[in-house]
Formats: C-alpha cells, sequence, structure tokens
C-alpha cells in the first residue's frame, strides 16, 4: 500500500518534471521573441528587457532557473504579455471559479447520472431503461458548445428565466454548471446502469438477500458499492474533461475562469502564461487521478490484498 | 501472394454483405459521402442581402456578411471531414508503427513504450494541441498533424494487442522458417491481419478528431476565417444567435447529424468486419 503510493506519488512528479522540460524547450523554440512588436525597439532598451527575464543567460542557466523557480516557490514566471502581472496572478484569478464551476457541474453530473443509471438498472428492460439511456446517448452525442449556446438563446433569451451570462449569483451558475455537467451526467448514467447490471446477478447479492436484507438494503449496502466501482474510475478522466470543457463554457458565459485566461493567453501567443497553465494543469489532472486510485484502494477490498 | 489476395477479397465481400444488411449503417454512408460532394457553389455569395431568414432563395439564409449559410455551412463540413480523415491518418501511421514495433519486439522495448503510452494516457492532450497551435501558429496543416499526433494512443495499444496475439502463430513461424526479415513479417504477415480492428477504431477516431477540431476551433484556435469548419461556424453564429438564430442552428444541427452518421457508420462496419464481437 505504501509501495504503492510511493510509486505513484514518483511517477506524477517525474512526469510533470517531463512536461516542464519539454514546455521549457517548446517555448525557446517558439519562432519570434516574446517582444516583438510592430515597432522594432531600440538595441538598448531590448538588451534591458532581456536582463530583466535573464533571456541574455546561456539556455540551461534559464532552464536551471525556471525549474528551481517552480519546485522552490512555486513560481511559474511572468507574463510576457502584461509585464506586471504572472502567471500565478491568473492562476490566482482563475482557479476559485473553475473549481466552483467544475464542482457544480460534477454535482449535477453525479445527481442526474446517479439517478439515471440507477433507475435503469432497477428496472432494466423496461420503458424507464429505454428512456434514460436514450437520453444519455442524445446527452453524449451533443457538444457542449452546441448546447451552451442553444441554452442560452432558449432559457437566457427568449425565455428570460436565468440570466445569459457572468458569474454572480447562484441563478448565473445554472446554465453553465447543467451545460458542462449533461455531458458527464450521460456517460455516469452509462456507467452505472453498465456496472449495477454486472453486480446485480453476483453470487454475494444472492448471500445478502438469503440472509434476509429487505431488498432496499441489498441495493443500498452490496449492489451500490460493487456496481459504483466504473464510476469512480471514470471520476479521474472525468476531472481533465471537464477542465478542458471548462475553457468552452467559460467562454460562451463569459465567465472569468482558468480557462478563459489559457484560451486568452494563447490567442495573444503569450508563451509563458500559456506553458505554465499547461504544467498546473497537469499537475491537477495527476493528483486527481492519484485521489481516485486512492479512493478505489478504499471502496474495492480486493484492491488492498494486490 | 495469389492466396493472400484472395483470402482478403473474400474478407471484404463477406464484410460487404453484412454492410448491406444493416440499412442504418448503408444510409449514414450515403449520406456522409453525399455531404462531400454534393454540389454547391461560391456564387451563391451575395452581398445585396445581409443576415436574411432561410428562404427558396437562400436554403439555410445568409449570415452577417451577406453569404449564403448553406454554401458556408458544406464548405465547413468539407473542412471539418478533411481534418477528420488527415490527422485520422496521422494517428493510424504512428499508432500502427509504435504499437507494430512493440507487440513484435517484446520484452524490455515493449515494457518501455508501453510505459510511455500510459504516461502520455494520463496528460491532457487538448492542451499540448492548444501549446503547439499557440507555439507555431494556427495553421490548418499543423492542426493536421497536431490532432493526430494525440490520437495514436488507444492505436498503438490495440495493434500491440493484436500482434502479440498473432506473433505465436504458425504462418509467423512459417514466414520466419522461410528466412524473412523480422521488418518484412511485421509489414506484410502481422499488420494486414490487425486491418479488422485498426479499420473500426479508425471510424471510431474520425469523429472524435471532428470534434475536437470543432472544439479548438470554436475557441478561436483552429481553423481561421477566411477558411471555416463546423466549429467555427457554431462560435460565428453562437456570437449573433439572438438576432440570427437560425447562424447557429443550422451548422449544429449539420455537425450533430454528420457525427451521428458517422457513428453508425462505424458500428455497422465493425458488424461486418468483426462478426464474433456481433455475437457478445
Amino acid at each position: 500500500m505504501l509501495v504503492f503510493l510511493v510509486q505513484r506519488l514518483f511517477g506524477v512528479v517525474a512526469t510533470i518534471w517531463v512536461i516542464t522540460t519539454c514546455a521549457f524547450f517548446l517555448m525557446r523554440l517558439a519562432p519570434g521573441g516574446p517582444f516583438d512588436l510592430e515597432r522594432s525597439l531600440p538595441p538598448d532598451i531590448l538588451r534591458n528587457i532581456e536582463r530583466k527575464y535573464h533571456l541574455d543567460e546561456p539556455l540551461i542557466a534559464q532552464y536551471i532557473r525556471y525549474v528551481t523557480d517552480i519546485v522552490v516557490r512555486g513560481d511559474l514566471g511572468p507574463s510576457y504579455k502584461y509585464s506586471d502581472r504572472s502567471v500565478n496572478d491568473f492562476i490566482r484569478d482563475g482557479l476559485p471559479v473553475t473549481l466552483q464551476l467544475g464542482f457544480f457541474a460534477l454535482c449535477v453530473a453525479v445527481a442526474i447520472g446517479l439517478t439515471m443509471g440507477l433507475t435503469a438498472s432497477l428496472c432494466h428492460n423496461t420503458r424507464w431503461d429505454y428512456a434514460a439511456m436514450g437520453a444519455a446517448i442524445l446527452g453524449v452525442s451533443i457538444p457542449d458548445f452546441v448546447l451552451g449556446p442553444l441554452c442560452q438563446l432558449f432559457f437566457g433569451l427568449k425565455m428570460r428565466w436565468l440570466p445569459v451570462a457572468g458569474w454572480e449569483g447562484f441563478s448565473s451558475y445554472l446554465l453553465p454548471s447543467i451545460t458542462l455537467g449533461s455531458m458527464y451526467a450521460a456517460s455516469i448514467a452509462r456507467l452505472t446502469r453498465g456496472g449495477m447490471l454486472e453486480v446485480m446477478h453476483q453470487d454475494y447479492i444472492r448471500t445478502a438477500r438469503a440472509k434476509g436484507l429487505t431488498e432496499r438494503l441489498v441495493v443500498l449496502r452490496h449492489m451500490i458499492r460493487g456496481g459504483l466501482l466504473p464510476v469512480v474510475t471514470y471520476l479521474g478522466p472525468a476531472t481533465a474533461f471537464l477542465l478542458s470543457g471548462s475553457m468552452v463554457i467559460e467562454k460562451i458565459f463569459n465567465i472569468p475562469g482558468l480557462g478563459r485566461h489559457f484560451v486568452q493567453s494563447a490567442l495573444n501567443r503569450d508563451y509563458t502564461v500559456c506553458l505554465g497553465m499547461v504544467i498546473f494543469y497537469s499537475a491537477l489532472i495527476l493528483v486527481c487521478n492519484l485521489l481516485v486510485d486512492l479512493a478505489y484502494l478504499v471502496i474495492d477490498p480486493r484492491m488492498r490484498k494486490q | 501472394m495469389t492466396d493472400l489476395l484472395e483470402k482478403g477479397t473474400s474478407l471484404w465481400i463477406d464484410a460487404w454483405h453484412r454492410l448491406r444488411r444493416n440499412w442504418m449503417a448503408v444510409a449514414s454512408g450515403i449520406l456522409v459521402l453525399f455531404l462531400a460532394v454534393a454540389p454547391y457553389g461560391f456564387d451563391a455569395i451575395d452581398p445585396a442581402r445581409i443576415g436574411q431568414m432561410p428562404s427558396w432563395r437562400h436554403w439555410f439564409g445568409t449570415d452577417i456578411l451577406g453569404r449564403d449559410l448553406l454554401t458556408r455551412v458544406l464548405f465547413g463540413l468539407r473542412i471539418s471531414l478533411a481534418v477528420g480523415v488527415t490527422a485520422t491518418a496521422v494517428s493510424l501511421v504512428i499508432g500502427v508503427g509504435w504499437g507494430g514495433i512493440a507487440g513484435l519486439l517484446g520484452g524490455k522495448v515493449d515494457y518501455i513504450m508501453m510505459r510511455f503510452v500510459d504516461i502520455l494516457y494520463s496528460l491532457p492532450y487538448m492542451f499540448f494541441v492548444i501549446i503547439l497551435m499557440t507555439i507555431f501558429g494556427r495553421n490548418i496543416v499543423l492542426l493536421f498533424f497536431a490532432l493526430g499526433a494525440v490520437q495514436w494512443l488507444t492505436m498503438s495499444r490495440i495493434v500491440r494487442g493484436q500482434v502479440l496475439s498473432l506473433k505465436h502463430k504458425e504462418f509467423v513461424e512459417a514466414a520466419r522458417a522461410v528466412g524473412l526479415r523480422r521488418r518484412t513479417i511485421l509489414v506484410r504477415h502481422l499488420l494486414p491481419n490487425t486491418l479488422g480492428p485498426v479499420i473500426i477504431y479508425m471510424t471510431l477516431t474520425i469523429p472524435r478528431i471532428i470534434l475536437e477540431e470543432a472544439f479548438l476551433s470554436f475557441l478561436g484556435l483552429g481553423v481561421q476565417p477566411p477558411m471555416a469548419s463546423l466549429g467555427s461556424l457554431t462560435s460565428d453564429g453562437a456570437q449573433s444567435m439572438e438576432i440570427y438564430p437560425w447562424l447557429i442552428i443550422f451548422p449544429s444541427v449539420v455537425l450533430a447529424t454528420l457525427l451521428f452518421a458517422i457513428n453508425y457508420l462505424g458500428d455497422g462496419l465493425r458488424d461486418a468486419l468483426d462478426p464474433r464481437i456481433r455475437k457478445e
């Protein structure tokens, strides 16, 4: 167990290091310097700027500085486009909003997905089952950047029930969270149904029934625990999808989150911000995957023995 | 050689017979083909009519610059399909090469190559495509390669698994006994036998890549104007949907239809090429 944890942690750190290294050298490979403006700067000023950002040092020294800054101070470097802001500023601004959005979306996804999946599996091969699975297929096949504007059009502009954009107050959280969550709701519904159907005919369920437990207890105590394993596994990759999905949602609903800063930096070709954020995103996703693996150990006793 | 050819032909004819019985798949295939070759004229651009409702003259209406939306959608659709097919081809080459070599060599090489794939699996590859687009500029050829280059992981796993299970079969032993080199065995004997699963996975990859391209274009990081793809059309439509709702409705509906059709076609192809899966 401890060995497993240490091994995995080591893997995460190594992966982040590789990403950081690739990111750094990609950044230096980029055609054109970071300060190429329409008008060329006088050489003296250019040299001063380069000195300020340590661009006059040899490449290896720059690399060591970049990595030590990240390790020692958690500093991902300055933005080359906005001289008074650093990558960390952008992350500090955007992260809380994105986490909120992701959290609400996940709540929506789990609530809707579990309800649909459990209904479908407990009423297997009935009209409820078909209805839920039909809705799930629809949910998976409509991309969020289509669903988002359509929701805005209908609920925001036509019916005027909910605000079209922004991130102020609960009513403005609803549309983005539902849009972002719907696709995961559909996946969770399908996984739940599959997992539950598999578990239903296992011997330990028959044992539980034979002990004389009520049907409710059998479902809640025994079936769900086994049947939801695939859903737990899915939550790891889902965080990655949620983060990339939030880029689109933040753009559609004009939400000042991490994703919008990231897309903006990519459009501005603000290399340091873009790469710094990818390093941050990757770390976030790797840690989430690790947490999911640990959760797996807690839920599934079979895994602990191995 | 003739042996090989005959066997190949019968596989295709068999598959075709099975595919033909699945009318949804056939209809999807015809739809995709039709969308890919449907005739349309650039002269449909009409500067005097800006933001018009759908009419007999302009079936899908016109956009804010007075361009015929049907023309734009058909053009965008072709760009989307082109990205899907090219990027899938790129992922095919990398994935089949990587997986084939790993499976054939086995041992430590296989272990290292597959751990590498595992690591890449856990990374947010969409972000890497965005980085590439940021650093090397947003051009469409790069888009083809960047999207393909992040989609080969599953393909390599499938091919590796197939090669591993095939490489101890008698026909490979026979090939080795004749004295063929390992590369020849891989290219001539092993890879052709992985064709079924590879084609199945390819048809799953194309819609995924189309969706990813649409995602990037929606963010403004994919296809750049004056070119259009279904993603960028949706994005443009979203900006003016309050006044011109058809500008977002038609591209989204076409995108959804396209993805549905390709997915159905893929399912049909899977059933046709690999009847074993169907029985399960």
